[in-house]
């Protein structure tokens, strides 16, 4: 049985030629190369780029937001707990439940996947932002008193610096994971990698090829991102892999 | 470098944390002169730390004041009071994402200072504390627990604080590190002459270190404010004598030198088979040499290893 999926206008399914392709092709094989070939350019490549806005764009909404929380919890210790449960309640929601109840509002839009996506960012930038801000040692946050630093300038001079590491770390998890749930987000629209890995799972038989090569890239593009951000973190705090 | 240090004077100085019996600083009254250790010391309870941090408003005061060279610390903007003030603390609180010089450099870049003169600034005083300068580019953890302490030093001095607040600066560092770093901050201060507050629990650490000694009691009162070897020759009461301890004499051998003893003249004495001692030796280690070796008298020499004549068991007892 095929399951019943929506896709937008303009998306659709790639039915193989079963009749007119390679061997490969025609037996449904496990990955034919000519196929992606063909199709880099029409249906990967888009689909690639695509996803990689998708993930930006939530990263970056996302952790915005998330910096103006953690903000607002490290500082007043009363707000804590309760924006701790609140980003704990978003992330918990099932994703394609998530999906389908923004879609009366603002409809089979990216807009509607960038919430999702966005929300779901928000609880593990959340903790990191504001455990990295309490992991400052109690003897730095004296001296730096003590010497005269200000509330702001300990705050922007010392107390961010060293949650840098946290931060960051929430950074990868975030991307990863936001990288991954993007996939899903082809069940209400055609866009980003999931939109060739729901069409290939649409087949009669599951169109291998084209599942393993959209679902390869967004794993590609997962360890990537994920290698590209560890190297950022070596690179803006020398001070940490020292000692 | 030339500096003026400042006259710090405590005037009924007093703090009582709400909801707790009693104060932690209690009537606290000393002056310290300018250009003087004062070392405050005594029992855990005794109001130390806090009284240190009333200086420099870390905790603010109940009632009383302080006065910086003749200005209450209320009159001075807090920011200013405390870049003005050089402060050292046991766990150093070094800025573990810094360099060594950006450390140093904290309060000169707070001020203002343009990145060169903190660049010189910062090796002038790596050489001071005894480091090479090329610590400059190291960061916090690449350091052991003695070089944090000194570049916490230089840090305190950076902006040329007329006043420096210690609090048991040396307190997590090994014996032998600690009697080392004692003997350089001394030897420094011989040099810069700031005014010291430091606080140590270790009442030897007190003698070596301090030109005066405030003894705190439990409740943060004052027992006794006085020199070394006032302390150790007149304690005012059961408690101080107590505190400086059954040994107290022996303490107060530590703190003079064979050289501030008149020797008699070595002269056609034979002097083969006795003990030596070159004359900055302590009277208490010079004693330990005679009980060790069973002696009444010994040869104290220069520098140079010259005898310079003999001291006598009775000498140093006298």
């Amino acid at each position: 049985m095929t399951p019943q999926l929506r896709f937008a206008d303009g998306g659709g399914p790639v039915i193989p030629d079963f009749g007119h392709g390679s061997d490969c092709l025609r037996n449904n094989g496990w990955f034919c190369p000519e196929w992606v070939k063909q199709h880099w350019s029409d249906i990967l490549q888009p689909a690639l780029v695509q996803h990689i806005e998708l993930t930006v764009i939530a990263v970056s909404i996302g952790f915005a937001i998330a910096f103006l929380l953690a903000l607002v919890g490290f500082r007043f210790r009363l707000f804590d707990a309760p924006l701790g449960a609140f980003t704990d309640f978003l992330y918990a929601i099932p994703s394609i439940a998530l999906f389908q109840l923004l879609v009366p509002f603002t409809g089979l839009t990216v807009t509607t996947i960038e919430i999702a996506l966005v929300s779901y960012t928000l609880f593990v930038f959340y903790r990191n932002i504001v455990e990295g801000l309490r992991s400052v040692p109690a003897e730095v946050l004296e001296s730096a008193v003590g010497m005269g630093l200000t509330r702001r300038q300990t705050f922007w001079r010392v107390e961010l610096p060293l949650a840098v590491p946290a931060i960051l770390a929430g950074v990868r998890v975030a991307t990863v994971s936001t990288i991954s749930i993007a996939t899903v987000a082809a069940f209400l629209l055609y866009y980003g990698l999931g939109g060739p890995i729901f069409d290939a799972l649409a087949q009669p038989d599951i169109f291998r090829t084209e599942l393993i090569a959209a679902g390869g890239l967004a794993i590609l593009l997962a360890l990537t991102a994920d290698t590209a951000l560890a190297l950022l973190q070596r690179r803006l705090t020398p001070w940490s892999r020292t000692g | 470098m030339p500096t003026e240090a400042a006259e710090l004077v405590f005037d009924e100085a007093t703090k009582v944390y709400p909801g707790r019996d009693g104060a932690a600083v209690d009537h606290l009254s000393l002056t310290v002169p300018a250009g003087e250790i004062c070392v405050l010391v005594g029992p855990s309870g005794g109001g130390k730390t806090t009284a240190l941090k009333l200086v420099n408003r870390l905790i603010p005061l109940t009632s009383g004041d302080i006065r910086i060279d003749g200005t209450s610390i209320q009159d001075h903007d807090l920011t200013e009071l405390r870049r003005g003030i050089g402060y050292v603390i046991q766990q150093v609180g070094l800025f573990p994402h810094m360099t060594v010089e950006a450390n140093i450099g904290t309060v000169p870049k707070l001020l203002g200072r343009p990145r060169s003169w903190i660049k010189a600034r910062s090796a002038e005083l790596l050489e001071l504390v005894g480091l090479d300068p090329s610590y400059a580019k190291r960061f916090p953890a690449q350091l052991s627990g003695g070089e944090r302490q000194r570049v916490g030093l230089a840090r305190a001095l950076a902006a040329n604080p007329s006043l420096m607040l210690m609090d048991e600066p040396f307190g997590a560092i090994d014996p032998i590190v600690r009697a080392r770093l004692q003997d350089e901050f001394l030897r420094l201060q011989r040099e810069l002459r700031k005014t010291v507050v430091f606080v140590t629990h270790d009442v030897d650490e007190a003698m070596k270190v301090g030109d005066r000694i405030a003894i705190l009691r439990e409740g943060g009162r004052l027992a006794q404010y006085d020199t070394p070897e006032q302390i150790l020759e007149h304690p005012v009461d059961e408690f101080v004598a107590d505190f400086v301890g059954r040994d107290r004499a022996l303490k107060a051998l530590a703190l003079r030198t064979l050289g501030e003893l008149e020797p008699m003249d070595a002269r056609g004495r034979s002097l083969d088979g006795m003990p030596r001692s070159p004359a900055d030796t302590s009277l208490r280690d010079a004693l330990a040499l005679l009980v060790a070796e069973k002696r009444d008298a010994l040869v104290v020499t220069d520098a140079e290893g010259l005898p310079l004549g003999v001291v006598t068991r009775e000498d140093i007892l006298r």
